[in-house]
C-alpha cells in the first residue's frame, strides 16, 4: 500500500480526521468506490486492533465456517471479511442459502449435531426452538468474560429492546430478556414495521399518509378505486408465520390484543379477545377491499416488489423493504416515503413488532472461542457502521451508528425514514409470547386469516375455532 | 506359458472341496450388492418407524419418550388428518385420470411414425424437462392477477376475478393444472412407445374384416395397451400421492388448509414445527397407502399382461 493511503487510514483510525474528510481525501487520491470500501474495512480493523488490551490474534490460523442466508446483511459482512482476516489472522469460509430453504438447512445441520458450522444467521423466533433444543450456546458467558471480549465491543451500545428480544429463559410464557434469560444470539441488523408509501401516487391523488387503521383502510380503498392498475395496501398473506409477524402483529398489539395470556405457567390462546376480534375484522376487510388479489400467496418478496413496481400505493411491512425498493433498481426508485404507524386511533405510540437477523453460535462447534471472536467483530461498532454506510446493512442495531453523521446523511435521502424510525424505535420489540410452538401457532393463525379473507367463515367464529385448535395443541404439548 | 493357460491349469488342479466351498459362497457373494442396497433402504425406513412411535418435538426435548401408537391413534380423532387423506387421494385420482386420458389421446394422435409426429412428440416432452418446483413458479407468475398472461386470457372471457391458487375454491384446480402440464408428457411417451410396439396382425385382420374403429380401439388396442397404461398409472400414482414441489411452491398448503396433502403436512411438521414424531407417523401412513395401492396395481398389471399376451398370440 502507498504511504499516503496508509497515513490516511491511520489518521481516520486515530480519529484525527472525520469520515467525510477521509472520503474527500480518498477521492483526491483517485480511489474508486470498491477501493474505498476496502479502505473503510481496513480502517475498522485498524481501529479494533488499536485496542492493545485485547489480543485479536489469539486464534490466528483457525478456520471458521459460517452458515448464511442470502441477504444484503450477509453481503455486507462478506464484503468486509478481509478486514476480519487481517485483524485476527483467521480464515473464514461460508455456505450461503436462499431464504426459502435457509432455515431447513439450519434445522438439518443443527438437529444432526453437525460440527460443520461454527456460527450462523438466525432470527430471534427460531432461537425459541434452537435454544431449548440445546443447539445454541448461551452467549452471556462470553459477553461477560473480559478475557474473551474486547473492551471496545460495547454490548450496551446495542439497542436495549433488541438485546432483550434475543434472550429468553426457555420457560414458555416468560418475558424475553427477563431474569435468567439466556442470550441465544447477538442482534446483527433488524427491521421494524411502518408505512412505506408511494409519494408520487399520494401527491397525484392529494392523499395524506394514514395515521391509524381506519385511515389506512380509507386511503387504501381510495387508491384502489381511483388509480388504475394499482391496489391500495400491500401486506403479506402466505400460509406462514411470516404473515403474522410484520404489519399484522404490529397493529394487533397496538389494539391491546395479545397472542396468549399466561397464568401460572399455563398458556391460553387469546386471539378471540374483543380487541383481537375488532382488529382482525378490520384487517380482513382491508385486504378484501384494497389488498392484492392473490394476497394469500404474498410473501415479503411480492409485497416489496409491488411497491417498487408502482403496483401498490403503500405497504404496512418492514421499513427496510421500502428502503430497498427506494434505493434499488426499481421503477419507483426515489419515490418511496416512510411514516410511523399506530394502528389504533386511541394509541399514543406505534408498537412495531421486529424481525432481528442475528448471529448465533452452534453448540456443536469445536472452535467456540474463535467463533466468538468472529461474532464480536461482525457485531462491532466498526463493522455495523461499515455495513450501514457503505452497504445495505439497515437497520443497524447500534445506537452509535444511528448517531453517526455519515449514516444520518445517507438515510436522510429516504423521505421520512429517520423520523419514522425515531417515532417507532422506543416501542419496537418482539411482541409474541415466547413459547416452543411458535411456528405451529403462527402457521395456524395465518391459515385462519386466509380462510377469513376468503369469506369461508365469519371472523368471530374463525377466531374462536383458532383458539380452540391452538389450545388443543398447547395442551398436547403439555403447555396448558 | 500364457497367463490364461496357467489359470486354466490352476482351476483344474484345485481340490474338489475348495471348488465346492467356492460354489457354496458364490450365490451369497453375487447377492451382496443387493443386500447392501436393501440395508441402505431399510435402515432409514425402520428409523422412521421408530421415530413415529415417539413423542419427539425438537423444541421440547424434555418431553421426548416412547408413546407407542399414540401418534397414530391421535390421527383417528383428528379432522385435519382425515382431510389430508381425502385431499391427497383426490389430487392423486384426478391428476392420474386426467393425465391418462390426455396422454392416451395425444399418443394415439402421434401413433404413426412420421417426421412431424416425431418432432411433435419431442416438443411435447419439454415440460417434463422442467423441474416441478420451477414449473410451479412459472405458473405462479402466469396466474398472477396483476400481470399474469393466463389471468389476462381468462379475463377476456369474463373471468376478471379469477384468483387461481389464491382462492380456496380454485386452488386444487390450479395445482392440478400445473401437474397435468408437467406430467402428461410422461404418460404420453410411455403409451406412445406401447402403441408403436403393439403387434400389427390383429389390427390388419380387423381391417380386413371391416371391424369398426371404436370396436378395434376398445376391444383390441386398449386391452393390449393395458399393461402400459397400468405401468404409467402406477408411476404417476406414486408420484402424485407424494406430491410436494408444485403444491408447496404455489400455496404452501393453503389457502387455509385447502392443500395440506401428506408431504406438505409432513414437511411442515418436521421442518417448521420440529415435530419429528408426528411427521414420521404421517409418512408411515403415506407409505402404507402407497404400498396398498401399488400392490393393487401390480396384481392387476400381471393379470392384464397375461390377458394382453393372450390376445396377441390369438
Amino acid at each position: 500500500m502507498y504511504d499516503q493511503e496508509r497515513d490516511l487510514i491511520a489518521a481516520l483510525a486515530g480519529h484525527r480526521i472525520g469520515r467525510r474528510d477521509f472520503m474527500r481525501r480518498a477521492s483526491q487520491l483517485g480511489l474508486g468506490a470498491a477501493a474505498m470500501s476496502g479502505l473503510m474495512g481496513q480502517m475498522a480493523s485498524s481501529a479494533l486492533a488499536a485496542d492493545s488490551s485485547f489480543d485479536w490474534k489469539a486464534h490466528k490460523g483457525t478456520t471458521l465456517k459460517l452458515l448464511l442466508n442470502k441477504h444484503p446483511y450477509a453481503d455486507a459482512m462478506i464484503a468486509d471479511l478481509d478486514a476480519f482476516k487481517e485483524l485476527t489472522g483467521m480464515d473464514v469460509t461460508y455456505d450461503v442459502f436462499p431464504e426459502d430453504v435457509y432455515f431447513d438447512k439450519v434445522t438439518a445441520a443443527l438437529s444432526s449435531s453437525s460440527s460443520e458450522y461454527d456460527a450462523l444467521m438466525t432470527g430471534a423466533y427460531q432461537t425459541w426452538t434452537y435454544g431449548p433444543a440445546g443447539w445454541l450456546v448461551d452467549l452471556n458467558d462470553y459477553i461477560q468474560d473480559s478475557a474473551k471480549t474486547a473492551g471496545t465491543w460495547d454490548w450496551d451500545d446495542v439497542l436495549p429492546n433488541l438485546r432483550a428480544s434475543t434472550s429468553w429463559s426457555g420457560v414458555p410464557g416468560e418475558a424475553l430478556g427477563g431474569k435468567g434469560a439466556k442470550q441465544w444470539a447477538l442482534p446483527w441488523a433488524f427491521e421494524l414495521n411502518s408505512i412505506s408509501y408511494n409519494k408520487r401516487i399520494f401527491d397525484q391523488q392529494k392523499l395524506e399518509v394514514p395515521k391509524n387503521l381506519p385511515d389506512l383502510m380509507e386511503t387504501a380503498a381510495k387508491i384502489t378505486k381511483d388509480v388504475s392498475g394499482v391496489y391500495g395496501i400491500g401486506v403479506r398473506g402466505s400460509r406462514s408465520w411470516a404473515t403474522i409477524h410484520p404489519g399484522f402483529l404490529s397493529g394487533y398489539v397496538n389494539y391491546g390484543a395479545k397472542d396468549f395470556t399466561v397464568d401460572g405457567g399455563s398458556l391460553k390462546a387469546a386471539m378471540n379477545s374483543p380487541e383481537a376480534k375488532t382488529f382482525t375484522a378490520d384487517w380482513v376487510k382491508m385486504i378484501q377491499e384494497s389488498g392484492p388479489k392473490n394476497w394469500s400467496t404474498y410473501t415479503w418478496y411480492q409485497v416489496g416488489n409491488d411497491l417498487g413496481a408502482g403496483a401498490s400505493g403503500m405497504i404496512f411491512d418492514a421499513d427496510i423493504l421500502g428502503y430497498f425498493q427506494n434505493n434499488g433498481d426499481t421503477k419507483e426508485k426515489g419515490n418511496i416515503g416512510f411514516h410511523a404507524f399506530a394502528a389504533n386511533p386511541d394509541a399514543k405510540e406505534p408498537t412495531p413488532n421486529v424481525w432481528i437477523w442475528s448471529l448465533a453460535m452452534s453448540n456443536f462447534s469445536t472452535k467456540k472461542d474463535a467463533a466468538w471472536y468472529f461474532m464480536q467483530w461482525a457485531t462491532s461498532k466498526e463493522h455495523d457502521l461499515f455495513g450501514a454506510v457503505k452497504k445495505d446493512m439497515v437497520n443497524p442495531v447500534r445506537q452509535s451508528v444511528w448517531d453517526n453523521d455519515d449514516f444520518k446523511t445517507r438515510i436522510a435521502q429516504n423521505a421520512g425514514y429517520l423520523e419514522q424510525f425515531k417515532a417507532s424505535e422506543p416501542g419496537a420489540k418482539i411482541y409474541f409470547t415466547p413459547q416452543p410452538l411458535f411456528f405451529d401457532v403462527t402457521t395456524a393463525w395465518a391459515a385462519m386469516l386466509q380462510r377469513l379473507v376468503a369469506k369461508e367463515l365469519p371472523v368471530d367464529e374463525g377466531l374462536d375455532q383458532l383458539v380452540a385448535s391452538i389450545d388443543d395443541q398447547m395442551s398436547q404439548a403439555g403447555l396448558q | 506359458m500364457s497367463a490364461l493357460e496357467h489359470a486354466s491349469i490352476s482351476a483344474k488342479t484345485a481340490s474338489p472341496s475348495r471348488r465346492r466351498r467356492r460354489q457354496k459362497w458364490l450365490p451369497y457373494l453375487l447377492s451382496l450388492p443387493a443386500l447392501l442396497v436393501t440395508v441402505w433402504i431399510v435402515i432409514p425406513f425402520f428409523t422412521a418407524i421408530y421415530y413415529s412411535l415417539l413423542r419427539y418435538r425438537l423444541s421440547l426435548p424434555q418431553l421426548k419418550g416412547f408413546v407407542w401408537f399414540d401418534n397414530y391413534l391421535h390421527f383417528l380423532s383428528d379432522g385435519r388428518f382425515w382431510y389430508t387423506v381425502q385431499v391427497s387421494l383426490l389430487y392423486t385420482v384426478i391428476t392420474v385420470v386426467v393425465e391418462l386420458v390426455l396422454g392416451l389421446g395425444i399418443a394415439i394422435l402421434l401413433q404413426r411414425s412420421t417426421r412431424f409426429n416425431n418432432l411433435a412428440a419431442m416438443l411435447l416432452l419439454l415440460p417434463l424437462m422442467v423441474a416441478p418446483a420451477l414449473a410451479a413458479l412459472m405458473w405462479k407468475l402466469m396466474t398472477n392477477p396483476n400481470f399474469g398472461i393466463l389471468s389476462y386470457l381468462v379475463g377476456l372471457i369474463g373471468l376478471t376475478n379469477f384468483r387461481w391458487a389464491s382462492d380456496p375454491s380454485t386452488a386444487l384446480f390450479t395445482v392440478i393444472l400445473v401437474d397435468v402440464w408437467v406430467y402428461t408428457p410422461f404418460i404420453m411417451v410411455l403409451l406412445l412407445a406401447g402403441l408403436r410396439s403393439l403387434p400389427k396382425q390383429p389390427f390388419e385382420a380387423a381391417a380386413l374384416d371391416g371391424v369398426p374403429k371404436t370396436f378395434v380401439f376398445f376391444r383390441i388396442t386398449l386391452p393390449m395397451l393395458m399393461p402400459y397404461i397400468l405401468t404409467a398409472s402406477l408411476f404417476r400414482m406414486l408420484e402424485s400421492i407424494q406430491q410436494f414441489d408444485i403444491i408447496y411452491a404455489m400455496t404452501q398448503g393453503g389457502p387455509g388448509n385447502t392443500l395440506t396433502v401428506f408431504q406438505v403436512e409432513s414437511y411442515l411438521q418436521f421442518f417448521q414445527f420440529t415435530n419429528v414424531g408426528r411427521s414420521a407417523a404421517l409418512l408411515m401412513v403415506l407409505w402404507a397407502i402407497t404400498f396398498f395401492l401399488s400392490n393393487v396395481f401390480v396384481k392387476n398389471w400381471l393379470r392384464l399382461r397375461e390377458r394382453a399376451q393372450g390376445i396377441s398370440e390369438e
